[in-house]
């Protein structure tokens, strides 16, 4: 496989139960948003645009609709010789099979992948989010910044905030803290659930997340609390355009009537 | 029909269409919103099951190219077979005009072709045809030709091909005639043939002198083949003028010629684009109209056809028009029986009006 600078990774595993009835049948990326797309355009669009065309997707719940969607990837121009879009389904190995077990976790059993595809940095996004964004700015100023991990964060109306993962950040940008949903927010940057790392960086904190038994297997339960107790270069990304988590049905709603808007 | 190969021959006539097609040929004229006139021709035989198409380049091919591109969204970006372009040999010295040399030239495409059969077919008439009972009712009458063509149910001006048949649809007769009339059997500029009796068609009128296909290969030799006619009775337009494509746009209108093309088994491919679904302003008001995706409508729109990405402004009143792509009609204008070429602009309180039976015609690219 030729090399790559930035591989993305799609995570559209998850079962969406807050969408009720409407991920009955089919994973949350399928479900049909703005009268002729899916959500999984969004993040899939981007990675196009931003000129990313090694696209894994990560998929595990109800995913024939998914797959079928997705097929060659064409529909983004992503049907590449040496690129495109990669299906990643949880599969069996010598010693039995395992579902995913967190976010993390499906990422760690999927790095043969980023191995073989063998990027400087991966991107990972969650194929839940209704935004158009051009990461490749955020890979510039990940690079600036001699980071080790850059997480997309976007300002939340401060009443809200206690309902995200939130980001003390000092003036540079670079992450002191992260809160999950926290009942008195200090700021109100809260995580996009964008994340780039450097792909050793990265590795290294899957490898150790994998061994540990008690651990949920999350990024933003246990991957970034660690690389921030290590003291790890973290920095935050600051996105200002339209972002939207569609993982409950008012907030579905209300994204979908947000584009009725001039 | 993986023993039949299309040709899709677009060097037609395009004399009576000339306002519209001064950049391009007539089949690759917008139709119905999203389409280009090729689309059913070239639809029809990949529905029918055939794989394997060649498309005879016109003078003007850029239109052409830049629609089918590699074939994929009419699943003929194949392999083994697929779509094929068939250019035109550029010649000055050569006397010859008309089609004819140019299959002459491309023989040894036709020649190393897998399939049996020949199905021919010009690109500037609307239907939605299944191949397949064409393909049947040729082997079943032995026919060395089997021209299909549907009986005219109005009169006509412009050239066509009219036929006359015996009641088993032995061709009696076959003229090339100046207009058509009620109860006219007119030809849809489709055949079915073998491949050897194409071939031979080919090499013999073009060595002796023949220039055009039909008028040299088949209607003057007519005697020496049993030429059978094969009716269709579902709908047809043919697109020879300015009148026939503002007609046969409005047809579309009609809900059941609309269900007849596209809502049946077999659907119309065309060049797949990405826009955004279209935007009903507070404002707009819509009736018994064709909206393509990526329009903005903020006006009246009265049986009307709209391409993709057209904006209509506040105040204005479209009625019984055909505006293509990426127009822009602004603020109180007022357009009726108008066809806008792409990418016009209307600005602001133009009133433009053409007659039913002789639309107004904007050319690409104007600004009014």
């Amino acid at each position: 496989m030729r090399k790559t600078e930035c591989l993305a990774m799609i995570l559209a595993g998850g079962q969406g139960s807050r969408l009720g009835a409407l991920t009955k049948k089919i994973a949350k990326p399928a479900v049909p948003f703005g009268g002729k797309y899916r959500i999984i355009d969004f993040p899939l669009s981007n990675c196009a645009n931003s000129g990313i065309d090694k696209v894994g997707v990560l998929t595990q719940y109800r995913p024939l609709e998914l797959h079928n969607y997705l097929a060659s990837g064409s529909a983004w121009d992503l049907d590449k010789k040496e690129g495109g879009v990669f299906i990643l389904p949880p599969y069996a190995r010598e010693k039995g099979a395992d579902w995913y077990r967190g976010t993390a976790d499906a990422i760690y059993q999927n790095l043969n992948f980023i191995d073989l595809a063998d990027p400087e940095y991966v991107l990972i996004l969650s194929g839940d989010h209704i935004y158009t964004m051009d990461y490749s700015w955020m890979l510039d100023a990940h690079k600036a910044n001699k980071a080790e991990a850059t997480i997309g964060v976007i300002e939340v109306p401060w009443d809200e905030a206690p309902r995200f993962g939130i980001m003390n950040t000092d003036k540079t940008g670079r992450i002191e803290e992260f809160e999950e949903k926290p009942a008195k927010p200090k700021s109100n940057l809260a995580s996009m659930g964008i994340y780039i790392f450097n792909k050793d960086f990265l590795k290294k904190y899957l490898e150790e997340d994998a061994k540990d038994e008690t651990s949920s297997h999350d990024f933003g339960k246990n991957i970034i609390p660690k690389m921030l107790a290590d003291k790890a270069r973290l920095y935050s990304y600051a996105f200002d355009g339209y972002w939207k988590d569609v993982g409950t049905i008012e907030s579905l709603w209300q994204a979908n009537m947000d584009l009725l808007q001039d | 029909m993986k023993t039949v190969m299309g040709i899709i021959n677009l060097q037609e006539d395009n004399s009576l269409i000339r306002e519209l097609t001064d950049r391009r040929v007539v089949e690759s004229l917008p139709f119905a919103g999203r389409y280009r006139l090729i689309d059913f021709a070239l639809s029809s035989m990949v529905n029918s099951g055939v794989q394997n198409v060649g498309v005879m380049l016109p003078d003007k091919p850029r239109s052409v190219l830049d629609h089918l591109r590699s074939g994929k969204d009419w699943d003929l970006a194949r392999r083994h077979d697929g779509l094929f372009y068939l250019p035109a040999p550029h010649d000055e010295e050569s006397r010859r005009r008309g089609d004819l040399r140019n299959f002459y030239y491309n023989l040894d495409f036709f020649e190393h072709s897998s399939q049996k059969y020949v199905l021919l077919a010009g690109g500037s008439f609307v239907y939605n045809i299944n191949f397949n009972e064409l393909l049947r009712f040729h082997q079943n009458t032995n026919a060395d030709i089997t021209m299909v063509y549907y009986t005219a149910s109005h009169e006509a001006a412009g050239r066509s091909t009219v036929i006359e048949t015996a009641e088993n649809g032995l061709v009696e007769d076959i003229a090339e005639k100046p207009a058509i009339y009620d109860g006219s059997k007119v030809s849809m500029n489709v055949f079915l043939m073998e491949k050897r009796i194409f071939i031979e068609m080919i090499r013999y009128s073009y060595e002796h002198g023949g220039q055009d296909l039909l008028l040299d290969g088949i209607i003057r030799r007519s005697d020496e083949y049993s030429i059978y006619a094969y009716e269709h009775d579902g709908y047809v337009a043919h697109v020879d003028s300015t009148a026939s494509y503002y007609k046969a746009n409005m047809d579309i209108l009609n809900p059941s010629v609309w269900e007849e093309l596209f809502m049946g088994e077999n659907s119309i491919y065309t060049k797949v684009k990405d826009e955004v679904p279209v935007q009903y302003k507070d404002t707009a008001v819509v009736k018994n109209s064709l909206i393509a995706n990526g329009c903005i409508i903020r006006g009246e729109v009265e049986n009307s056809i709209l391409f993709r990405g057209v904006t209509i402004e506040k105040g204005v009143k479209v009625k019984n028009s055909i505006i293509m792509q990426k127009c822009d009609v602004q603020e109180n204008s007022l357009l009726e029986n108008v066809i806008c070429d792409k990418n016009v602009v209307i600005t602001k309180e133009k009133w433009l009006k053409g007659a039913q039976n002789y639309p107004l015609i904007v050319a690409k690219n104007v600004v009014i």
